[in-house]
């Protein structure tokens, strides 16, 4: 399939992705720098598909904007202690932060540019039918061989099962009625202020 | 125009595949109509006919000053419901577009409703509104790992047929059951019956229904969403239909063969196909004989009136005798353009109808005389989630993964065999 | 793809990373820190996918998963720490330090 219009939507993509950016780090309200992080990461989601990755890209709308996301939500609504509007965001030292944010940026695009000779400066066009064929083939391997990343993989999803093990022990350490009992103590406080 | 109109009517692939904008343009447009028209339909039928809430109306929340934020629940409910409308196909090339990963992109979408039900419950100074948002949302995210789950049982389902690799497009997962001659519903009986099943009670606890999520002891039973009214409430339930609808077109186009008539391949021979496409104008007639009795035994003060009933009895019956005019003038095979609109009429029928069954099937969970049979199973639904949903839909995904692995080698061994004498 | 280059990706991907170390640099809220941290490994795997598109293999775009895999793991364990640090201590260090 041909690309359409790809400039205009890289650009648009690439605007949104920045200034979602932007927004989570100098929101007043944890909520609305969560919005702002979906936000960011649709888009990215959108660079994905322009770079012909259409199971990343999936796979980052699914378990990014809309598990992770989820569960970044739930945590700051279930901790929300009415936080009034006067206090700083920002960290005393702050001052320093910034700037040297800045000045990794800097860098950063400095050493982009420089080395701009040392990669070729092609984009080849993968296939785009058998995507996740291709990936399934680096991942669980084709009948008669193993992939070459069966073994990360399978590492990848003990980890997974070892952090929502060690998650829910430590959240159940209150007794079974542990996260509802504390949901319920905290029925009159204020709702967050988005 | 009319060029690129008329060129790609003979085409074989999604407008979006295709790269044709003007005809994925219309197929959009014509989605968002049915959709809308569907929603209307089913919030008249779930509820009396007047009682929509009024555009106008002002809620506690623009008392306030109007924020913008108040309106990003519903509209990300309405903006997640429809995003995932542009991958359902109504035929084998009949959808906005046809991407390679439709189905890990619909369940992605589809998971962007929790966020909408978390949104709504951030309203400012109302009790309880937050703790049923945010246990209504808990809930929703954990009915989606069975859900997930048996999704990926019936996409492995669609490796089975003789290319050997599945495909996660939602026109390839109708193809690959037309090719192996079974809806994955009956596939494996009955591992992809109770696959269905695990889908739809996932389905249904996830429309919303927050009076279901909390002890109906509370006074903040009836949920986050009664904070919000006038048009916010409107887009709100709004959405919900149109994920109730999205969610329901999916699980046809998994489970029950998309856009395929029943019997597609047993009974293949033309006078078969004849005798399936008067379905349509059948189903036209019986509704318009329905609505004639409607009308005739009058209308109650919560039903619409004699005139309305009439009025919506006759374009049944119009559409009745369209359609059986299409069914028979498309029999004779040297006239292209009829045939090829009989055909189209059959697959957006046949999807209809499957939808149709199983958003009847939803409404039905839904109602309030259903509640007192299945509300304590439903006041438990962590429980049920946990306890029996998971595994089973863990063994659905084990047993599916072994018998096709049996179907295969059996196939492969019995090749060989032949091979060898 | 005519005339977008892998180079305006990689900046687009520096972007983000360096937003993001900033954002835990200076934000107070824990959580929003750790969301400032999301976007550090979101920054990555848009420059991993950028790369497998330049050199024209999937390798890349592997990494890409797993690192949403680890991404998903550090957000479970991050925020089950931070949810328990925010009930008991306020939302970040300076108070907790002064409440002590």
């Amino acid at each position: 399939m041909t690309p359409v219009a790809t400039s205009f939507f890289f650009y648009l993509l690439a605007s949104a992705t920045v200034l979602g950016g932007l927004l989570v780090i100098t929101c007043r309200s944890a909520v609305r720098s969560a919005l702002a992080l979906i936000v960011t990461l649709l888009a990215v989601a959108g660079l994905y598909l322009m770079l012909y990755a259409s199971f990343v890209a999936g796979a980052e709308v699914l378990v990014y904007a809309g598990g992770i996301m989820v569960l970044f939500l739930l945590a700051i609504m279930f901790t929300w202690t009415g936080v009034s509007p006067n206090e700083p965001r920002f960290l005393g030292v702050a001052w320093i932060g910034i700037p040297s944010g800045c000045a990794l940026l800097a860098f950063l695009i400095f050493a982009f540019v420089k080395g701009r000779e040392l990669f070729p400066d092609r984009m080849i066009a993968l296939g785009e039918e058998s995507n996740t064929q291709q990936i399934a083939s680096l991942l669980y391997g084709e009948p008669g061989r193993t992939g070459s990343y069966t073994f990360a993989f399978e590492i990848a999803s003990l980890l997974l099962l070892v952090a929502i093990l060690g998650a829910v022990v430590k959240v159940s350490g209150r007794g079974v009625a542990g996260p509802v009992s504390a949901v319920e103590s905290q029925e009159t406080r204020p709702s967050p202020g988005i | 125009m009319l060029n690129s109109l008329m060129s790609y009517l003979g085409s074989t692939l999604s407008p979006g595949a295709a790269g044709n904008q003007l005809w994925a343009l219309i197929y959009v447009v014509f989605v968002f109509m049915g959709v809308s028209a569907a929603s209307i339909a089913l919030y008249w039928i779930e509820h009396s006919a007047g009682s929509a809430p009024c555009p106008a109306a002002a809620d506690g929340i623009s008392n306030r000053e109007t924020r913008f934020v108040f309106w990003i629940a519903p509209i990300m409910g309405l903006l997640a419901a429809f995003a995932a409308y542009a991958v359902i196909p109504f035929g084998p090339s009949q959808a906005v577009t046809d991407v390679n990963i439709g189905a890990l992109l619909i369940l992605g979408v589809l998971s962007l409703n929790v966020l909408s039900i978390l949104l709504s419950g951030c309203v400012p100074n109302s009790r309880g509104a937050l703790l049923t948002a945010l246990l209504s949302g808990a809930r929703m995210v954990l009915f989606q790992v069975p859900i997930g789950l048996v999704a990926v049982a019936a996409i492995l389902m669609t490796s089975l047929n003789e290319s050997g690799t599945g495909t996660l497009s939602m026109i390839g997962i109708v193809q690959a059951q037309e090719d192996q001659g079974t809806w994955f519903l009956f596939k494996f009986f009955p591992i992809g019956l109770i696959a269905f099943v695990v889908f739809v009670i996932g389905m249904v606890a996830q429309t919303k229904r927050e009076r279901l999520a909390v002890a109906a002891e509370r006074p903040s039973d009836a949920g986050a969403q009664n904070e919000y009214d006038g048009l916010r409430r409107l887009l709100l339930i709004f959405g919900e239909y149109a994920a109730m609808i999205a969610v329901s077109s999916v699980a046809v186009t998994l489970w029950l063969g998309g856009w395929l008539r029943p019997f597609a391949s047993q009974l293949s021979a033309p006078s078969w196909e004849n005798i399936f496409s008067l379905f349509p104008g059948f189903t036209f007639l019986l509704l318009t004989a329905i609505l004639l009795v409607m009308t005739v035994r009058g209308g109650s003060p919560s039903r619409p009136r004699r005139t309305q009933l009439a009025v919506v009895a006759a374009l049944f019956g119009l559409i009745a005798a369209l359609l059986f005019m299409i069914a028979v003038a498309g029999r004779s095979s040297d006239r292209h353009i009829l045939a090829s609109l009989r055909e189209n009429v059959n697959y957006l029928y046949w999807f209809a109808a499957k939808v149709a069954i199983l958003l009847s099937i939803i409404l039905y969970y839904r109602s309030a005389r259903s509640r007192n049979r299945f509300g304590r199973y439903f006041d438990q639904s962590t429980r049920l989630a946990w306890k029996i949903l998971v595994p089973i839909s863990l063994a659905v995904l084990a047993l599916t993964a072994i018998v096709g692995l049996k179907h295969e080698t059996w196939d492969q061994a019995k090749q060989l065999l032949r091979m060898r004498s | 793809m005519n005339d977008i280059t892998t180079l305006h990706y990689l900046i687009v991907a520096a972007t983000l990373f360096a937003l993001g170390v900033t954002g835990v640099l200076t934000r107070r809220d824990v959580i929003v820190r750790l969301m400032s941290l999301e976007l550090i490994l979101t920054a990555v795997s848009l420059n991993l996918v950028a790369f497998s598109h330049m050199w024209g293999n999937l390798y890349g775009q592997v990494f890409a998963i797993f690192v949403i895999v680890i991404a998903a793991t550090q957000a479970v364990v991050g925020l089950a720490i931070g949810v328990a640090f925010r009930r008991n201590s306020g939302i970040d260090v300076p108070v907790a330090k002064a409440s002590r």
